[in-house]
C-alpha cells in the first residue's frame, strides 16, 4: 500500500469519532412498537365513506386542517403533492387523507375543490362534530377556534402529518416544516417495508 | 525556602494538569453512550395528576446537538395514553424523533403554560473552544440532573 493510502487511512481513523452515525430509517418521528391507526368513520370528499381500511395496501399520509387555513395547510399539502410527484410511478401507493378541523365551513364539496388545487388524488374527510371529535381524541389532535374581526374565525390546529403503513399501522409522525424530500424518503421506506 | 519551592512545583503541576484537562476537553472527540435524549412518563403519572399533583416531565426547552444527542426519545411507561409534547403515545410505546438540521423547532404542547415546547438543535461543536464550551454545558446539565435525582 502506498504511503498516501496509509496516510488517508490513518486520517480517517483519527476523524472517525467525529463522523456521524448512520442515519435512521425514517426522517419522521417513529412510534415503537407501531399500533393500528385509529379508524376513521367520516364522509369522504369523493362521495364515498372515508375509512382508512379503504386504503389498506397503500401508505397513508393523514393531515388535519381546514380549507380557510392561511399558511400551514397550503404548505403541508403542497409539500405532500411535491413528494408524490418525486415518487413517479410509486406515487400510486401513497394516499393523502385530509381531515377537516372546521366542519362548519368544510363540506365534502369544498374540500374536494380545495384539495384538487394541490393533487386530485388527495381525499378529504368531514363529518359531525362528534365523529370528528372522536378522531381528534384518538390521534391527540387539538383544534381551537380563534375569533377574528367581522365575525370571521380561524382554527389553531395540530400540524403534524401522520404516516400509516400499508398494513394500517400508525408508524410515524412528521412534524410541520419538513421538506418534500423527507416525505418522499419516508414514503419510499414505508412502501418498501414488509 | 524549600517549602516555597515545593509549593511552586505543586502549583506548576496543578496548572499543567488543568491545561492538559482543558486541552483534552477541547480536542478529544466527544462521545456519548447514545444519541437519544430520553424523557419518560413514569408509571402512575396519570393517577398522580388525577390526585391533583402537578407533574411536569418535558421542560419548555430541550437542547440537542447534531451528531451527539440529536434524537428526542419520549417513552410512556404509564398505563394510559399520554399526550407527550406534540404526540399521543400509547401505554408502553415510545416515540423517537430524529433531527438532521440545526434550528429551533416549536411544538404545541398543552402541558406547558405557554402552550409551546421548543427543541433547539445546535451544530456539532468544532474541536477547540466550541467543544470545550459544549462539554462544560453538558457537565453542568448532568450535575443539575444528578442533584434533582
Amino acid at each position: 500500500m502506498k504511503r498516501r493510502q496509509w496516510a488517508a487511512l490513518a486520517l480517517a481513523g483519527l476523524l472517525a469519532p467525529w463522523a456521524r452515525a448512520a442515519a435512521p430509517a425514517l426522517k419522521a418521528g417513529v412510534f415503537e412498537p407501531p399500533q393500528p391507526a385509529p379508524e376513521l368513520a367520516l364522509q369522504g370528499s369523493d362521495g364515498a365513506p372515508l375509512q382508512l381500511a379503504r386504503f389498506r395496501g397503500k401508505v397513508v399520509a393523514l393531515v388535519f386542517g381546514f380549507t380557510h387555513c392561511p399558511e400551514v395547510c397550503p404548505t403541508t399539502l403542497a409539500t405532500l403533492a411535491q413528494a408524490r410527484k418525486a415518487l413517479g410511478a410509486a406515487a400510486s401507493g401513497v394516499q393523502v387523507v385530509y381531515v377537516t378541523v372546521d366542519p362548519e365551513r368544510d363540506d365534502a364539496q369544498s374540500i374536494r375543490r380545495y384539495l384538487g388545487a394541490f393533487d386530485p388524488s388527495f381525499v378529504g374527510g368531514t363529518g359531525s362534530r362528534e365523529a370528528l371529535a372522536a378522531v381528534y381524541k384518538r390521534y391527540g389532535v387539538t383544534a381551537e377556534k380563534v375569533p377574528l374581526p367581522q365575525g370571521h374565525y380561524a382554527v389553531n390546529h395540530s400540524t403534524p402529518v401522520y404516516l400509516i403503513d400499508r398494513e394500517g399501522r400508525l408508524r410515524a409522525m412528521m412534524p410541520y416544516g419538513r421538506t418534500a424530500k423527507d416525505f418522499a424518503h419516508d414514503f419510499q421506506q414505508l412502501l418498501a417495508a414488509k | 525556602m524549600k517549602a516555597r519551592r515545593v509549593l511552586a512545583w505543586a502549583l506548576g503541576l496543578l496548572g499543567l494538569a488543568l491545561l492538559c484537562a482543558a486541552g483534552w476537553a477541547a480536542f478529544a472527540p466527544i462521545r456519548l453512550a447514545s444519541r437519544d435524549q430520553l424523557f419518560e412518563i413514569p408509571k402512575g403519572t396519570w393517577a398522580r395528576r388525577m390526585a391533583g399533583d402537578k407533574v411536569e416531565i418535558l421542560p419548555d426547552r430541550i437542547d440537542l446537538t447534531l451528531g451527539l444527542n440529536d434524537t428526542l426519545l419520549l417513552r410512556n411507561l404509564d398505563e394510559v395514553p399520554q399526550q407527550f409534547g406534540p404526540v399521543l403515545i400509547m401505554p408502553g410505546q415510545s416515540f423517537r424523533l430524529p433531527f438532521e438540521a440545526a434550528s429551533t423547532y416549536s411544538f404545541a404542547c398543552s402541558a406547558h403554560a405557554s402552550g409551546q415546547m421548543s427543541v433547539v438543535v445546535s451544530e456539532h461543536p468544532a474541536p477547540g473552544l466550541p467543544a470545550l464550551r459544549w462539554r462544560w454545558r453538558y457537565w453542568q446539565e448532568q450535575w443539575t440532573m444528578r442533584d434533582k435525582g
